[in-house]
């Protein structure tokens, strides 16, 4: 008993040194981005100076306009037809539908870099070119297998005899779906929008290769500024987007239980 | 079973069709096609925009097996995968372990979602963040000197360790998610009975635990090594020099040489291997569900 007492201490011990790898670097970033040296030099100095020359960045702001802009647009339309389809994937039973289910995983498996670079090639391709509308099409494509395997996940969940008691007490499909399906669901619907949210958001190789000078999102300006060299306002715009996605994924643990239902 | 118990109330495309239509339009006209368009012109001299000249061509392949270069970046990628995967597991396993099996309740919810969280942030964000702790004389350096009474200079920036630490930094959170969600599908009494009947705890965990806990690990194997063996920028961010690999050759061809059949050509490369190693790993993961 003794063992298995010091084992378990030892197994927690090393959850919190994994904690400290995950965490350490994130959090030096976020104080030397109040550091008062632009060489990161110690000992610490507070400032918010390296915030405060963020505001005169017309370049950065612009970017980060684009980025909320495409997340907040690739947000919606991919929640809208993910949830669709994942309603036509649960209700209806039809030949082919193991392989719509299968054509998910591509966008999801396959590197972003060839995804990216194909999306380039197609779009100049079909006179669509770069910029942010085919950063848009191309952050609604990958969001959309996210969105349809959180909602059917919830779908999983719901009990069909409901939509069929709605339909024989004189409910119309809209009405079933209005009523009954959607207020069931709606947990995984905000969750897929979240991670649908998350994933244009934190976009970055897709936006790299279809983005141009003027026309480009917020980690694909930040990716342009380290190459140049780094400065403590780099760090500061970091720390930004490091809060933000992971306080939106708190959100998203609320709705979606990751570990599994238990 | 449950699948077809839970799903497909009514029977029908047509029907399905309109709320259908639309997803798959889009996935086919930014995913499925482009990708099609990808191999056609990798087949291609010249991009046919503008009235440029083109014709069909084999070069772009046969660049890639007459140039000992591509080859040797390629194994360069796989390698690096391969590396990246493993010290993810041997860092990432007990600790899908210790949550599933040693953590109750709401300690280990807490600790769950502080370990994944990291990895729906900004993956471009975290490895830069590395930078600041890798360089000389960034945090590691002062740190170590501070404690150390010798003087060293630890400046793992711009190096083969710190593309290698950046991308496990990166990844281990998917072994973590995937082999403790297998993990904790173990029943403890498999445990239990496994050390009353005079196993040592070593050989439970060989015989009962890591091989029920397979289907994760493979899992996370093939989350891990298939984008790493895809990636262009931690390389580029935290290798410098060191940091050419098969991806940054990609990139490469797009955005600096601009010799776009050539860069299809070694994608639909990489995009083979990579489907090769998917399919290797799908019977083992089918078998598990």
């Amino acid at each position: 008993m003794a063992m298995t007492r010091i084992l378990e201490w030892l197994g927690r011990f090393y959850i919190l040194m994994l904690l400290a790898f995950l965490y350490l670097p994130i959090i030096i970033m976020a104080l030397m981005s109040f550091n008062t040296s632009p060489f990161y030099q110690l000992p610490f100095e507070w400032t918010t100076d390296w915030y405060a020359s963020l505001w005169q960045n017309d370049q950065l702001i612009a970017a980060t306009w684009n980025s909320i802009e495409i997340a907040v647009i690739t947000t919606i339309i991919s929640t809208v037809l993910g949830s669709m389809a994942s309603l036509a994937l649960y209700r209806y039973e039809f030949r082919g539908k193991k392989f719509l289910q299968a054509l998910l995983f591509p966008p999801i498996a396959i590197p972003w870099l060839i995804t990216g670079t194909a999306m380039l090639i197609f779009f100049f391709g079909i006179g669509i070119g770069r910029g942010l509308l085919a950063i848009l099409l191309g952050h609604v494509a990958l969001a959309l297998p996210y969105v349809i395997v959180v909602v059917s996940a919830r779908l999983q969940t719901f009990a069909p005899e409901l939509e069929e008691a709605a339909r024989s007490l004189g409910a119309n499909q809209w009405q079933v779906t209005q009523r009954v399906t959607l207020p069931w669901i709606m947990p995984g619907v905000i969750a897929g929008g979240l991670f649908a949210f998350a994933v244009s958001f934190d976009q970055f190789v897709v936006s790299y290769f279809l983005s141009t000078p003027g026309q480009t999102t917020l980690p694909v300006e930040i990716y342009a500024a380290i190459r140049k060299g780094f400065t403590p306002e780099i760090n500061a715009v970091s720390t930004i987007i490091i809060v933000v996605s992971m306080a939106l994924m708190l959100l998203t643990a609320r709705f979606f239980k990751f570990g599994g239902e238990k | 079973m449950v699948d077809q118990l839970a799903t497909g109330s009514r029977r029908g495309l047509r029907p399905a069709l309109p709320l259908l239509l639309p997803a798959y339009l889009w996935l086919t006209v930014a995913i499925f096609l482009p990708l099609s368009a990808m191999m056609f012109f990798s087949f291609m001299t010249d991009l046919p925009l503008a009235g440029k000249e083109w014709a069909f061509t084999l070069g772009n392949y046969a660049a890639f097996f007459s140039q000992s270069l591509y080859s040797t970046l390629l194994f360069a990628s796989l390698r690096l995968g391969l590396e990246v995967t493993l010290w993810c597991v041997v860092i990432g396993y007990p600790a899908a372990y210790v949550l599933a099996k040693v953590l109750k309740g709401r300690s280990r919810e807490a600790i769950f979602l502080l370990v994944i969280l990291p990895f729906w942030s900004n993956g471009l964000v975290r490895i830069f963040s590395w930078a600041m702790v890798l360089r000389e004389g960034g945090i590691l350096d002062t740190a170590l000197n501070a404690v150390l009474p010798f003087k060293i200079n630890i400046d793992l920036m711009y190096s083969y360790p710190a593309v290698i630490i950046g991308l496990v930094h990166s990844y281990v959170p998917y072994m973590v998610l995937t082999c403790y969600l297998t993990l904790q599908a173990i029943d403890d009494s498999l445990i239990e009975a496994g050390r009353s009947l005079g196993a040592s705890r070593l050989q439970v965990l060989k015989r009962v635990i890591i091989p029920l806990s397979m289907p994760g690990l493979i899992a996370g194997a093939a989350l891990i090594f298939v984008p790493v063996v895809g990636s262009f920028m931690e390389p580029r961010i935290l290798g410098g020099r060191t940091g050419t690999f098969y991806g940054t050759i990609i990139e490469d061809q797009f955005v600096a040489v601009f010799n776009w059949p050539l860069g299809a050509a070694l994608s639909f490369i990489l995009l083979a291997v990579v489907l090769i190693i998917l399919a290797l790993a799908a019977p083992v993961l089918r078998r598990a569900s």
